[in-house]
């Protein structure tokens, strides 16, 4: 269904965010903040690797003198920090923001004004961290922060300091990106798409969102009562004045652990969508594929204590969560027993997308049964804080987020673009990334079995690791050449690769029915939708909706289950106070690292900005009330 | 010269095993094993058995799934762009062949979920294997961490003796030992692989371990919960000898520290061990001044000892003059200062120390 071209040329102005810098501070269009934040995170996931690649570089000799204790544990640290907190979290969200109205056929996130904030807090807070670290400012107590290591005693210089308030901006972002994440999904879908015609992405994100709406509270506990702790002696963990130091690792890992099913879940979508498409059906056992994401969900909240089976807790209350931790592999099993299922029964198209789909196969089945011995009390008290553990959670979290990650860059970059990223320099980043990260992570496996800890910056030769460590450390440059090319790629295909068209791989779902890349609004017109893949199944009618203003940024709100259309809102202009607030949030974030008195003062710019944002425009309102149909 | 070695420097060092002063040391000595493979008491031996129980049938499970996917990748025909989506699918009613996929996949999560009670059946008799060790007679050893060196205190309830001593752990083969854990500072984390799996040191709590050597040798421990700067630095030598060995080890250790003869360089020694800053910090047995005092090892039969600084150096004289006097560009953040002794001091305290057998 097309309009005629004054009518589209009137929403793409409705829409579009202004031109010019102050155009590029205002900006509140889901895909140009989701753009800028998926640059942010790969940013931060090349800083990262880079620092990995310095770690095992210091690694592959022993008694290698290239990088000092003190900078060692500040790259581990900054390494940790980096890949789950300005990477692996933020980037799902960041294609979440991307892709879900398009897949639900909305022609915007909910709060865009907030997404817009939640980006940019984000990203200062990741600078900040990073300034930090280029002034030897690094922190340093590893990315779990373990008091009473992280207490002012025994970290008394400000490195902490910024790794506690780099935890604030993102948790900040996280929530706020979930809260605008569940309404679009649950408001916002076209016409139609009642929950059980909703994307197996779709159905990830909200179950990612609302973990995050759980798991978060508990590290923003931890980390401020950390920061005051630090800040104005509150001694929450501190045991000579009565505190305890496992509230930390209990409070941290309620968070942590459902951090890595924020990690992994919405990858399964990637997977789902991927397979479908180039398994030309869809996904086997729709329902059992939601019911395990779900399941997924509430069993992520009930093994945090695997992480401390070497403390001092009962051992019949381990038993518990060793039970959790084996159960939890029950849902990823049976989606991976689905996915199979699609592929014996699909007609198969081999494309790099689909790739590093069965790369993940490989890798995270491997990843995932060593999550089993890891479960285990007995094992875990040999496995906890080894090599072996390092190598766990690199086939998981690379296996299982990042080879789908990288499999949906190319399956939607032709969306985001315009144009296919490079087939072949696809293959061979594929073959280079998955030869690579074997060789650089099968043999921690042994490392750790052989005695080697984690988190140690040498060892001595007699140890016998060394042959081991520099097999390792060949697997990491392999990946880094692998993530180089995929920069060739992305630097050739941005404007020079094969036009995409609308649909390239001939998908089911809807955001392959507009132009690559999308208007500012999305869809010229909004759908309404008549099945699972809408693309694939013949349609209805009617086939879209009739009656949304182009002259405002008016959108349509459906109920939750059914997407039965409930009425019309008008979302916000863009505006450059989110921007502000941003800026001011960031002041009172980093001012409080060096004086209480930040919170207080800071706070005034804070309101400030936040008024501004919110204050009503007369026109507007008048507009509303004149556009209201009385009942 | 330098100014031509310099742009390649950092990569010669990467991958040539150019050593700094303290690591370059440690590699002219023997260091005890360190390998959870290599079982040397029955509760590391208990834990190897499950080990090998979960890796097979886990083993098991990769083949197979990986296989079926291999397979079914292998049989399924191949599309393209143009091949329409396959939409007879939808229909999964019965008899159909979506049906039977289902069918499948309900299979593959009731054999998961039998492999999965078989896991925890084995971990909950691996774990009561660990808990059964047999612990009447049993050595008590108290074991504290500190940033970053080990602090042990045994007490042998059968022949009552009671002693001091540092970074080095003896033990007699065939015979339990209760070690108990606290720390002093952050959170630490006993592991000696070849013994028993790893506990926690916790400030403001006590933990306890149970082990039993079951076989002579020397062991590398090695602390496994990140503690700080030096946190790679902090090791512990376990030494698991026969009982009549340990006995005779142990007879020593109860006494104080020998009486260096009069005007011999050691007595000077002991001297400048007393009167320099040594004994605010260290003490040493029956030598008045430190007695007490822990904020560094006790020193009492430090000769005894096969490593100084938490297992980093091998004790010997050399080593130990670079520590005395300039501990901190060795191990950067460690609590023990630079000692400014004249010359003819620190050889003398050096022929003191090697007296203290």
């Amino acid at each position: 269904m097309n309009i005629d071209a004054a009518d589209e040329a009137q929403l793409e102005a409705t829409w579009r965010d202004p031109p010019g810098w102050l155009g590029a501070i205002s900006a509140v269009n889901h895909k140009t903040i989701s753009c800028r934040f998926m640059v942010a995170t790969f940013g931060f996931f090349v800083a990262g690797g880079i620092l990995a690649l310095l770690m095992r570089l210091q690694l592959a000799q022993p008694s290698n003198s290239l990088i000092g204790a003190d900078r060692y544990n500040q790259l581990f640290t900054m390494h940790g920090t980096t890949m789950m907190f300005l990477f692996a979290v933020p980037v799902m969200q960041a294609f979440a923001i991307y892709l879900v109205p398009l897949m639900i056929g909305a022609r915007s996130v909910a709060f865009p004004r907030m997404n817009a904030y939640a980006f940019w807090i984000f990203l200062f807070g990741g600078v900040m961290l990073y300034v930090a670290f280029f002034f030897d400012t690094g922190a340093d107590a590893g990315w779990f922060a373990y008091v009473p290591l992280s207490t002012f005693k025994y970290s008394p210089t400000k490195r902490v300091d910024f790794w506690a308030q780099m935890i604030t901006f993102t948790e900040v972002s996280a929530m706020m990106e979930a809260i605008v994440l569940i309404t679009t999904i649950l408001k916002m879908r076209a016409p139609g798409m009642t929950l059980n015609r909703m994307p197996l992405f779709v159905w990830g994100v909200l179950v990612t969102s609302v973990m995050v709406l759980f798991a978060l509270p508990a590290v923003v506990l931890a980390s401020t009562a950390l920061i005051t702790d630090r800040l104005v002696d509150t001694r929450f963990y501190s045991p000579e004045h009565g505190g305890d130091v496992l509230l930390w690792q209990h409070l941290f890992w309620f968070f942590g652990h459902p951090e890595v099913y924020l990690i992994f879940i919405p990858p399964l979508g990637f997977i789902s969508t991927i397979i479908a498409t180039f398994a030309r059906r869809p996904v086997v056992g729709y329902r059992t594929m939601v019911l395990a994401l779900i399941a997924t969900g509430f069993l992520a909240f009930g093994l945090w204590v695997h992480h401390m089976f070497a403390t001092d807790l009962p051992e019949l209350g381990k038993l518990f969560f060793t039970a959790a931790s084996l159960l939890i592999a029950l849902p990823t099993a049976v989606q991976i027993f689905c996915w199979i299922a699609t592929l014996w029964s699909g007609r198969l198209w081999f494309r790099t997308p689909l790739l590093f789909v069965l790369g993940f196969f490989a890798i995270l089945l491997l990843g995932g049964l060593t999550g089993l011995m890891l479960a285990s009390v007995p094992l875990d008290l040999q496995l906890h804080d080894t090599y072996f553990v390092v190598a766990h959670l690199h086939y998981v979290l690379l296996g299982g987020a990042v080879f789908p990650l990288f499999g949906a860059v190319y399956y939607w970059f032709p969306k985001f673009t315009g144009h296919l990223l490079g087939e072949t320099l696809g293959r061979w980043q594929f073959a280079l990334f998955f030869i690579g990260f074997n060789v650089a992570f099968f043999p921690m496996h042994l490392l750790g079995l052989q005695g080697m800890p984690r988190r140690v910056y040498t060892y001595p030769a007699q140890t016998g690791w060394t042959g081991l460590n520099l097999l390792s450390t060949i697997g990491a440059l392999a990946i880094g050449l692998s993530v180089l090319l995929f920069i060739v790629n992305v630097a050739r295909s941005w404007r020079g690769g094969v036009v995409a068209g609308n649909d390239p791989w001939s998908a089911g779902t809807l955001e392959w029915s507009v132009a690559s890349p999308p208007p500012a609004a999305n869809f010229n017109v909004v759908p309404v939708v008549h099945a699972l893949s809408p693309l694939w199944q013949p349609g209805g009618t009617p086939s879209h909706v009739t009656g949304l203003s182009g002259e405002h940024r008016e959108v349509l709100i459906t109920s939750i289950a059914d997407a039965e259309p409930d009425h019309r809102l008008w979302l916000p202009a863009s505006s450059p106070w989110p921007f502000v607030a941003a800026i001011a949030t960031t002041i009172l974030f980093i001012g409080s690292i060096f004086s209480p008195w930040a919170v207080v003062w800071g706070a005034i710019p804070v309101a400030a900005a936040c008024t501004m944002w919110f204050w009503p425009k007369q026109d507007m309102t008048q507009h509303r009330r004149s556009s209201e149909v009385p009942p | 010269m330098a100014i031509e070695e310099a742009p390649h420097h950092w990569v010669r060092r990467a991958l040539f095993p150019a050593c700094a002063a303290p690591c370059a040391a440690q590699a002219q000595t023997a260091i005890g094993a360190q390998d959870a493979l290599r079982p040397a008491g029955i509760q590391a031996g208990h834990i190897l058995q499950l080990w090998h129980g979960t890796v097979a049938l886990c083993l098991l499970v990769f083949v197979v799934v990986l296989g079926a996917c291999l397979l079914a990748l292998w049989r399924a025909p191949r599309g393209s762009r143009q091949s329409p989506a396959d939409l007879g699918t939808l229909d999964d009613g019965p008899g159909t062949r979506e049906r039977r996929l289902l069918y499948a996949v309900a299979w593959g999560g009731a054999l998961s979920s039998a492999g999965l009670v078989i896991l925890l059946a084995g971990d909950v008799l691996a774990g009561r294997a660990l808990a059964q060790l047999p612990v009447s007679g049993a050595l008590h050893i108290e074991l504290t961490g500190h940033s970053w060196w080990w602090e042990a205190h045994y007490r042998d309830p059968v022949s009552q003796r009671s002693f001091a001593t540092a970074n080095e752990l003896h033990l007699p083969v065939g015979r339990a030992a209760i070690i108990t854990l606290r720390s002093d500072d952050v959170i630490h984390s006993l592991w000696v692989p070849n013994l028993h799996g790893k506990l926690d040191l916790l400030p403001g709590r006590t933990t306890e371990i149970r082990v039993r050597a079951d076989r002579a040798g020397t062991f590398r421990g090695q602390c496994a919960e990140f503690c700080g700067l030096q946190h790679t630095m902090m090791a512990l030598q376990v030494v698991a000898e026969a009982p009549e060995r340990y006995a005779a080890w142990a007879d020593g250790q109860q006494r104080p520290a020998a009486s260096p003869g009069s005007g011999s360089a050691a007595q000077h020694g002991a001297q400048v061990f007393r009167n320099s800053q040594c004994a605010g910090c260290h003490a040493i047995r029956g030598v008045a001044a430190g007695e007490g005092v822990r904020i560094g090892p006790d020193l009492t039969h430090l000769a005894s000892r096969q490593t100084i600084a938490a297992g980093m150096l091998p004790n010997a004289r050399g080593h130990l003059a670079g520590w005395i006097v300039d501990a901190p560009s060795l191990k950067p953040g460690v609590r023990m200062p630079a000692i400014a002794l004249a010359p003819g001091d620190l050889q003398d305290l050096l022929a003191y120390l090697e007296t203290l057998h």
